[in-house]
């Protein structure tokens, strides 16, 4: 791996990496990859998010769907754990809390194939500090 | 094919709203997307709670992000007819702004988005913790080159302190400060250590964020590093948090192999690096003296302040303690300037605070509130209110050595001043909340418990004296409390505050004063009347038949585990209270409401 020497390294890499995730999050572009965080800390993995992590890789694999599947922290709705975030091509991530196999199914075949939300939806209810 | 579904209705489904008739507002939405023949081209879902209540029902339009409140069944029909049909936003329903009256069509400008605003936790659920790349992606170690390339270290220490950024741990401390003065001690080496032994009962905070944005962490210890004049950082941390350590030795792997850590980092000559320290989950090592002697091998007990780790720490040598939010909220002052974060919170509190609710509350999670939030609106506007409908009685703050705030501090901007006059503290976060089903005495007899199991033993107010604090609680509890105890409680309670040696035991005893000065008609109760409102000290209740509605079913009789019930068939049962234990089996298997507790 490359070191970083210098802060202008640090920026050319920064904009290098930006590009990428933004190609993964916003493209326009609707054969893109859908993406999905599973929000992967202490509280959520022990209300059973790896499984519903390996289950979403396998059957989006399975069925054929483009996705990148990521696991992140904690997105602080303990209460509705395990808790998904899903992004597709172009649009505004939705949270899904309380997600199991069920759960997932369903987000895969409404949310993802087609579009169409499904109950179990988290509101975002704060403010980012991003410009 | 059905045609595909291009609007949604998002209807809140949260406990608030749903009290006020949001059941039957989906439904009349339902009835009337089916009447105007739309039930293929939109569609209506619940969702979680919105964190707006005092303004529900809600209901939310997607994808144009409209925001009605305050929606009722009636209003159905005229949302699906204009909204929904014609793309006419149905004004009347739309928030209007308190301050100018105008309506907001578009939820992204509601002002009511302000009461959570992430800063420590701005990357938490966010990347990919195992990536240092995505933490790259948003500004990663931008803050260590500006420091490292830009700054001098007395530059770096003078925006830590204008940005007015205090000790999140709960003590409260100005950063800057602390920073400064360890920048002044003279020594061939110093140490940056993280506090990452988080211990109260309830709380998160900490293990979220370094499970959730390690690098966050490391990145703020090395600017630490570089301000007051050490090359290495060394995490305390506890070996119950076995994913945050996971996560957090990834991290340093990977920023040492981009040079990020390490000998020369940017070629600034500068050498920073940082190793993990596992504690054994004792309390009292989340006290700095402690810790650094846990860290250096020896038992994990305080020393007397004077000298501060700053002056004599980690092996002898000057060490600057933080804790895990602290730190978290250090890269992002660099970024965005002192001025920026001065601007989030109070006078004297500056910038946000994550707490862990916890309780009897709907929304139990992690939040991070501006500095001056009140209490009610994260207990009833961001945590949804108390479970199951019940009654608000108390919120815990500050952990085993904070208080019990009562409905009357429930506007009380949260700061660590006004925390401290209304008698808990800030503490490091854990916020856990009460209804009516607890037991005042009881939760002080609970904080007293820990702290009793986790005093270390070397200074005799705290050993012995929540010891026998603990016993009064438990006579109070038993129903052989008198008035002269309540005196007792509150007397020894003051001499361990003033005679023990560490935190720990100086605040100890303040769950009980708290309790005992926001209820004390309820310590009254116990000790007079002998009675427990909440039902939870078991020895002052007593389950008795109600001879009215007895039926002699036997029901009781044949399920009690210890054979106290007497009776015969069709006859009015009796329960000897000399036997009974008080299980509640004959109270929960009776059909004729013929058990009552008194």
């Amino acid at each position: 791996m490359t070191k970083i020497k210098s802060l202008a390294d640090l920026r050319k890499k920064k904009e290098e990496m930006e590009q990428k995730l933004k190609l993964r999050e916003t493209s326009m572009n609707p054969e893109s990859y859908v993406q999905i965080k599973v929000g992967m800390a202490t509280s959520g993995i022990a209300s059973g998010a790896r499984e519903v992590m390996d289950y979403l890789m396998e059957e989006l694999e399975k069925r054929g769907v483009d996705a990148v599947v990521t696991q992140t922290g904690d997105m602080g709705y303990c209460f509705a754990e395990p808790t998904i975030e899903v992004t597709r091509p172009g649009e505004e991530p939705i949270v899904f809390g309380y997600v199991d196999k069920k759960k997932a199914d369903e987000i895969i075949e409404k949310y993802i194939k087609n579009g169409e939300l499904v109950e179990g939806i988290i509101p975002v209810n704060y403010e980012s500090i991003d410009d | 094919m059905a045609k595909q579904i291009k609007m949604h209705l998002l209807v809140c489904g949260g406990t608030g709203c749903r009290a006020s008739e949001s059941e039957s507002l989906q439904a009349a939405l339902d009835r009337e997307l089916k009447a105007n023949g739309l039930e293929n081209e939109a569609k209506v879902v619940t969702t979680g709670c919105f964190g707006f209540c005092e303004k529900g029902p809600i209901v939310k339009v997607h994808p144009d992000n409209t925001f009605y409140v305050e929606v009722k069944p009636g209003d159905a029909s005229e949302i699906i007819k204009e909204h929904v049909l014609k793309g006419r936003k149905v004004e009347r329903l739309l928030y209007s702004d308190p301050q100018n009256k105008e309506h907001i069509p578009d939820s992204k400008h509601m002002g009511f988005y302000r009461k959570q605003i992430r800063i420590a936790l701005r990357n938490c659920g966010f990347i990919d913790p195992e990536n240092i790349d995505e933490y790259l992606a948003r500004d990663g170690y931008q803050a260590l080159g500006k420091v490292l390339s830009e700054m001098t270290p007395e530059q770096t220490i003078q925006e830590i302190k204008l940005s007015g950024l205090r000790g999140r741990g709960g003590g409260g401390f100005p950063t800057g400060l602390k920073w400064e003065i360890t920048r002044k001690s003279v020594a061939d080496q110093k140490y940056v250590v993280c506090n990452a032994d988080e211990g109260d009962p309830g709380a998160f905070m900490d293990r979220s964020i370094l499970e959730g944005d390690p690098h966050a962490v490391l990145e703020a210890m090395a600017i630490c590093g570089y301000a007051i004049g050490a090359t290495k950082g060394l995490i305390y941390i506890r070996a119950e948090y076995p994913l945050a350590i996971h996560r957090l030795k990834i991290a340093i792997d990977q920023a040492r192999n981009y040079g990020l850590l390490g000998s020369s980092i940017f070629e600034s000559g500068f050498d920073f690096d940082v190793e993990l320290r596992y504690g054994a989950g004792a309390f009292v090592c989340g006290e700095e003296t402690a810790l650094i002697h846990s860290m250096e091998g020896h038992r994990g007990e305080p020393t007397f302040k004077p000298p501060f780790p700053s002056v004599e720490g980690y092996l002898g040598k000057p060490t600057n303690v933080n804790n895990v939010e602290t730190f978290a909220n250090v890269p992002i002052i660099i970024n965005k300037g002192a001025k920026w974060f001065a601007s989030i919170g109070t006078e004297k509190s500056k910038g946000t605070k994550v707490f862990a609710l916890a309780g009897k509350i709907n929304n139990v999670g992690l939040i991070e509130v501006p500095m001056g939030t009140t209490l009610r609106d994260v207990i009833f506007e961001i945590g949804g209110g108390i479970k199951d409908g019940k009654k608000f009685k108390a919120v815990q703050t500050g952990g085993p050595s904070g208080g019990c705030l009562t409905e009357k501090h429930l506007d009380t901007p949260i700061e660590y001043d006004t925390l401290i006059e209304a008698g808990s503290m800030m503490g490091s976060g854990g916020m856990i909340v009460m209804d009516e089903d607890d037991c005042m005495v009881s939760v002080a007899k609970f904080y007293l418990d820990f702290t009793v199991e986790e005093s270390c033993g070397k200074c005799s107010p705290c050993r012995i004296g929540n010891k026998r604090l603990y016993e009064m609680l438990e006579t109070i509890t038993k129903g052989e409390g008198t008035m002269e105890t309540l005196d007792k409680l509150r007397n020894l309670s003051h001499v361990i505050k003033d005679t023990s040696l560490c935190g720990l035991g100086q605040t100890a005893p303040n769950p009980v004063l708290s309790t005992l000065d926001n209820f004390r008609e309820e310590f009254i109760e116990h000790v007079v009347d002998k009675k427990c409102r909440a039902g939870v000290c078991k020895s002052l209740m007593r389950y008795v038949v109600v001879p009215e509605n007895c039926v002699g079913c036997t029901a009781c009789a044949r399920n009690c585990p210890v054979n106290c019930i007497k009776g015969e068939r069709k006859q009015v049962h009796e329960i000897d209270q000399t036997a009974c234990i008080k299980c509640g089996a004959c109270y929960e298997k009776c059909k004729f409401n013929a058990i009552e507790i008194v």
